[in-house]
C-alpha cells in the first residue's frame, strides 16, 4: 500500500440503505468507514482490536466487532448500526427501542460511550433468548467494557427489558 | 490494495497461486488487529467470507470434519457439541460473543499462536489439518503444522480447508487460566481427551511452549492407572491424580512474559491436570 492507494469505491447496504463508500484505502474497518465515510458516529472506537465492544454492529443479522470486519470485504451484507437498531421494532415518541429507554430509566448510561455497543448487543441477546439468566446475560455481554457503571445499572436495565417483554 | 471474494475453494487457491503474497481473511479477528495498528499494511486481501464450503461440517462415521471457517459459537451450539465436548468447550474461552461469531478454527490454527484455545484439544484429538493449493492437498496432523511461535509450515499459497478429528469416545476436558472469564489470552491451558473404546489418555497444553506440546509420559500413566469398566472410567487411588498433574507440569516448558511468571503456569497446569482428570474420572 501506499499513501496514495485511495480513492476506491464500492457499495454497503447500512441500515436497510444502498450507501456508496467513496475514496477510501481498502484496508479501512468498517468501524472506519461508518464514522468517517459515512457519518454513522454512534458507533464508538475504542480500542480497535475487539476488546471492548463498543463498536459492535449486527452484520447479517449476526453481532460482530466492526473494527474486526474489513469494510471492502462486507460488501453485499446486510449491516445494522445503533442508529438502525430501531427500524425492525417498535419505538417511543422520541424514537427510542425498550432496551434503549430501559437505559435510560435505569441509569445505565453514564458517560455513554460503551452505550451504542450495548443496544446493540443487548437487543441481539434478547431476540435470541428473551429469558437469559443472570448467566447468560453476564456471559452473552463479556466483550463489553464500562468504566462508569460498574455493569449492575446494565444489567438491571436488561432485567427491565424481560419484564416488558413478557408482558 | 486489493480485495477479492472468491466464493470457491477452487477460486480462493487460483487467487492464492497468482499472489501468495495476499493476506488471507477468515474471521477477521486476528488479521484485523494487525491491519488497524499497522502492523501489517497488506497489498491484496483474499475474504473467505463467500466461500460457503469453508464454513460447513459434517460428522461421518467416527469421524468430524469441520471447515475451516466454521466460527466458534457454531461448534458451541451444534452437534458438534456433543460430538467434541472438548473444542466446544475451548470454543466457549474464546474472547467475547463477538469474537466466537466470527473467529474460526482455521484461523486459530494459521495464526499458531502458543495461546490459541483450540489448538491443545486438537493436538490431543490428533487432529489431522487439510491444506490445499493449486498443487493439491496433503494432509498435516496439528503438531506438525505449528512448529514455532505464530510459525506453521504453511507454504503462502496455501489454504487451510478442513480439520479432522475422531467423534468424541469419552469425557474430554478443556480448562484455561487468565485473569478474567472472557476476552482472555490463556496464561496456561490445557486439554484432555479420554478415548475409552481404546482405552488411551491424551493431554495437550497451551501457553507453555512455542508449539502444541503432548504430554506422553502422563498420558501413559494416566491410562495405565485408570479402572476401565463398560459403564465408565474411575480412578480408584487418589494419589494418581496428583501424580498426573505433577507429570503433566513437567512436560511444560514455560517462560517468564508479561502475562505471567513460568513458575505461576507451571503450578497452574499440575492444578488445571488433575482438575481435568479428576472431573473426567467423576462424571
Amino acid at each position: 500500500m501506499t499513501s496514495t492507494d485511495t480513492g476506491h469505491t464500492y457499495r454497503l447496504n447500512v441500515n436497510g440503505s444502498d450507501r456508496v463508500v467513496d475514496g477510501s484505502w481498502l484496508g479501512e474497518s468498517l468501524l472506519y468507514v461508518l464514522r468517517e465515510r459515512l457519518g454513522l458516529p454512534g458507533t464508538k472506537n475504542a480500542c480497535e482490536q475487539g476488546e471492548c465492544g463498543a463498536c459492535s454492529v449486527l452484520i447479517d443479522g449476526v453481532l460482530v466487532c466492526s473494527c474486526l470486519e474489513l469494510a471492502a470485504a462486507a460488501v453485499g451484507t446486510d449491516i445494522v448500526t445503533v442508529e438502525g437498531i430501531g427500524n425492525a421494532g417498535p419505538t417511543d415518541g422520541n424514537g427510542l427501542t425498550d432496551v434503549q429507554r430501559a437505559f435510560v430509566t435505569e441509569g445505565a448510561v453514564q458517560c455513554g460511550f460503551c452505550t451504542p455497543g450495548l443496544i446493540v448487543a443487548v437487543h441481539d441477546l434478547l431476540d435470541d433468548n428473551p429469558e437469559p439468566s443472570r448467566s447468560e446475560t453476564h456471559e452473552a455481554l463479556a466483550g463489553h467494557l464500562c468504566r462508569c457503571t460498574g455493569y449492575g445499572r446494565i444489567e438491571a436495565a436488561v432485567e427491565h427489558v424481560i419484564e416488558i417483554r413478557r408482558d | 490494495m486489493t480485495v477479492s471474494m472468491p466464493s470457491s475453494v477452487d477460486e480462493t487457491l487460483r487467487l492464492l497461486s497468482d499472489d501468495p503474497a495476499a493476506t488471507i481473511l477468515a474471521g477477521g479477528t486476528d488479521a484485523m488487529v494487525e491491519i488497524n495498528y499497522e502492523h501489517r499494511r497488506p497489498a491484496s486481501v483474499v475474504s473467505l467470507r463467500r466461500v460457503n464450503e469453508l464454513a460447513t461440517w459434517s460428522i461421518d462415521g467416527g469421524t468430524v470434519r469441520l471447515g475451516a471457517t466454521v466460527p466458534y459459537v457454531e461448534i458451541m451450539n451444534s452437534e458438534l457439541a456433543a460430538a467434541s465436548p472438548g473444542l466446544a468447550q475451548a470454543s466457549r474461552t474464546v474472547g467475547s460473543s463477538q469474537i466466537r461469531n466470527t473467529g474460526t478454527v482455521g484461523g486459530n490454527l494459521a495464526t499458531g499462536s502458543p495461546a490459541g484455545d483450540t489448538i491443545p484439544v486438537l493436538a490431543a484429538l490428533d487432529a489431522i489439518v487439510e491444506i490445499a493449493s493449486v498443487r493439491g492437498i496433503r494432509e498435516v496432523a496439528v503438531v506438525d503444522l505449528i512448529v514455532g511461535v505464530k510459525r506453521t509450515v504453511l507454504e503462502p499459497d496455501e489454504l487451510i480447508v478442513a480439520i479432522r478429528f475422531p467423534v468424541a469416545s469419552g469425557p474430554q476436558e478443556f480448562l484455561k487460566i487468565g485473569p478474567r472469564n472472557a476476552m482472555v489470552i490463556s496464561v496456561a491451558s490445557c486439554a484432555l481427551v479420554i478415548n475409552q473404546a481404546e482405552r488411551s489418555v491424551a493431554c495437550a497444553l497451551g501457553s507453555v511452549s512455542p508449539a502444541p506440546l503432548r504430554c506422553g509420559d502422563a498420558e501413559e500413566f494416566a491410562a495405565a492407572n485408570i479402572d476401565w469398566t463398560s459403564d465408565g472410567i474411575r480412578i480408584t487411588d487418589p494419589r494418581t491424580l496428583e501424580t498426573f498433574g505433577s507429570m503433566v507440569a513437567d512436560a511444560a516448558s514455560p517462560i517468564d512474559d508479561h502475562r505471567s511468571t513460568a513458575a505461576y503456569r507451571k503450578h497452574g497446569i499440575a492444578v488445571m491436570a488433575r482438575r481435568a482428570l479428576t472431573r473426567a474420572t467423576t462424571s
